[in-house]
């Protein structure tokens, strides 16, 4: 396995719209999506096509918006209280915040891992097994093959399939990160949010995050947010540069990291900010 | 150290590199002016002093190419900066390129001055000479300062130093017809514009790269007109 860097050194001319795999679900659509954290507005106006089956990067520096951007695909910033919204985001053509949407049914279908990885304090297999035991599957033979099939998607199967029994915490930091994944997974998502998933992994194990991620993204459609400018450029299709709340620029990679439309972009992509 | 220390010494390295670009370029341009100058004047120590002077051209392209590589490595530039030192070391060999072609004139005046050849008057070389130095220089300025309508018109100038080069071909084939006794020498000056109309076409690939930097647009082999 092993990923084809975006670093194309040619201003060739690409569709600014996100192609992805047309009919296929997980199809993410932001129109004038606004946020706020009390008085203070964080998102502006934010209207964006994500297409399915396709990883999308969210860059920008600290404060921009764009993880707060992330975590209203799947309604996770309105655990917090004092917050609002106005706009909406699509998915596969419906309203997320619609009021009779039933929130626990959208996270199922819009997973998510995190910048540090949180396995549940139980063994690899019962962290794989959680969300569909909850959601009424007590087959024994059925949580298997999802156990299964979601580590095997996940790229951990190998590395664990001797020890399911053992606690999730013996592992790694990448295999924990990984287990997350996995147990995302399991729950047959159209879309994973991944927030910052490899900032606190060690090369190697951030290399099988970044392969993880070219490999699912034939499954299901990717939205990260990464400070490792070299991260997004590498295993992303489309980049998205958020600026004090602002969606400033969104293109494909190979264009955003080599030739950049707007000088905002240049300047964040070049250390020449501020 | 504040966080944007790391950025600073980036810039700073990306300014050296300009630097030494600038130096290579004055250094060619230096060349091509001593090469004609030791051709129309038939002056051999001129032409010995270009022909030893490449090997620091030489050693020019090799020191700011593995400056270039050592930045593309360690800073990992992204957008104006990756196109910029992309089209350096690109433009970096064509300076050197530059060089060669400023020996084979050197190289043509030595021999014309070993045949005892009588001087022809031809401002159609010197014209050449003073276009093709003209179009390297405002090529390299183009490209440092990010300037890409200059670089644009750089590409432009093209046509006339090509032009002067077939009336350069017909005049010398006139002579030769004329007189078979002239074939030696009217190959010398043949041999001259065809080096000055090469420098002329490496100062257009610069301009082309500096539109590249400035606009990110690729403008050589027609590619912009096929795009649009």
């Amino acid at each position: 396995m092993s990923i084809t860097p975006n670093f194309i050194p040619a201003a060739r001319d690409l569709p600014d719209n996100p192609e992805g795999v047309p009919g296929a679900e997980g199809a993410i659509s932001a129109r004038e999506f606004r946020f706020w954290y009390g008085k203070t507005q964080a998102l502006h106006d934010i209207t964006l096509d994500i297409a399915p089956r396709s990883v999308t990067a969210l860059i920008g520096p600290s404060g921009c918006g764009k993880s707060t951007f992330l975590r209203s695909i799947n309604r996770l910033n309105e655990l917090i209280v004092g917050t609002r919204h106005g706009g909406e985001i699509l998915l596969d053509g419906e309203n997320i915040y619609r009021r009779e949407l039933d929130v626990v049914a959208l996270r199922q279908r819009v997973g998510m891992v995190f910048q540090r990885w949180n396995p549940f304090p139980k063994s690899i297999y019962d962290n794989v097994s959680y969300g569909p035991r909850i959601n009424g599957v007590r087959k024994r033979q059925e949580l298997d093959e999802i156990v299964e099939g979601s580590l095997r998607r996940a790229a951990l199967w190998d590395e664990v399939k001797d020890r399911l029994r053992s606690s999730a915490l013996t592992l790694s930091g990448g295999q924990q990160q990984r287990l997350c994944i996995a147990r995302a997974l399991a729950n047959d998502p159209e879309v994973l949010l991944l927030d910052e998933p490899a900032s606190a992994l060690d090369p190697i194990a951030t290399q099988r995050i970044e392969e993880l991620v070219y490999e699912l993204k034939n499954e299901l459609t990717i939205v990260i947010v990464t400070h490792n400018l070299q991260q997004a450029a590498r295993i992303s299709d489309r980049t998205v540069f958020f600026y004090l709340g602002r969606l400033v620029e969104a293109g494909p990679t190979e264009r955003m990291f080599t030739s950049p439309r707007d000088a905002q972009t240049e300047a964040y992509l070049t250390g020449r900010f501020g | 150290m504040s966080p944007d220390a790391p950025f600073r010494h980036f810039h700073d390295q990306l300014a050296d590199l300009k630097r030494r670009l600038l130096e290579m370029s004055e250094r060619a341009e230096a060349l091509i002016d001593m090469s004609v100058e030791a051709f129309n004047d038939q002056d051999l120590e001129k032409a010995e002093a270009v022909i030893a002077a490449d090997h620091d051209l030489d050693q020019m392209e090799i020191e700011i190419e593995e400056q270039a590589i050592e930045l593309l490595a360690l800073q990992q530039p992204m957008a104006r900066d990756l196109r910029f030192i992309i089209s350096a070391i690109k433009i970096t060999s064509d300076l050197e390129r530059v060089g060669d072609h400023a020996v084979n004139i050197a190289q043509a005046a030595t021999r014309l001055i070993r045949q005892r050849s009588t001087p022809r008057p031809t401002p159609e070389l010197e014209d050449m000479a003073r276009r093709a130095r003209q179009m390297l220089s405002e090529a390299l300025d183009a490209f440092l300062r990010g300037d890409g309508a200059l670089g644009r018109a750089v590409c432009l100038k093209d046509d006339q130093v090509d032009a002067l080069h077939e009336s350069l071909f017909r005049i010398q084939l006139t002579h030769m017809l004329a007189d078979p006794r002239t074939i030696n020498d009217s190959l010398d000056y043949l041999a001259v514009s065809r080096n000055l109309e090469r420098v002329a076409d490496l100062a257009t690939n610069i301009g082309e790269d500096a539109v590249f930097v400035a606009e990110g647009k690729t403008i050589k082999h027609g590619a912009e007109r096929r795009n649009s």
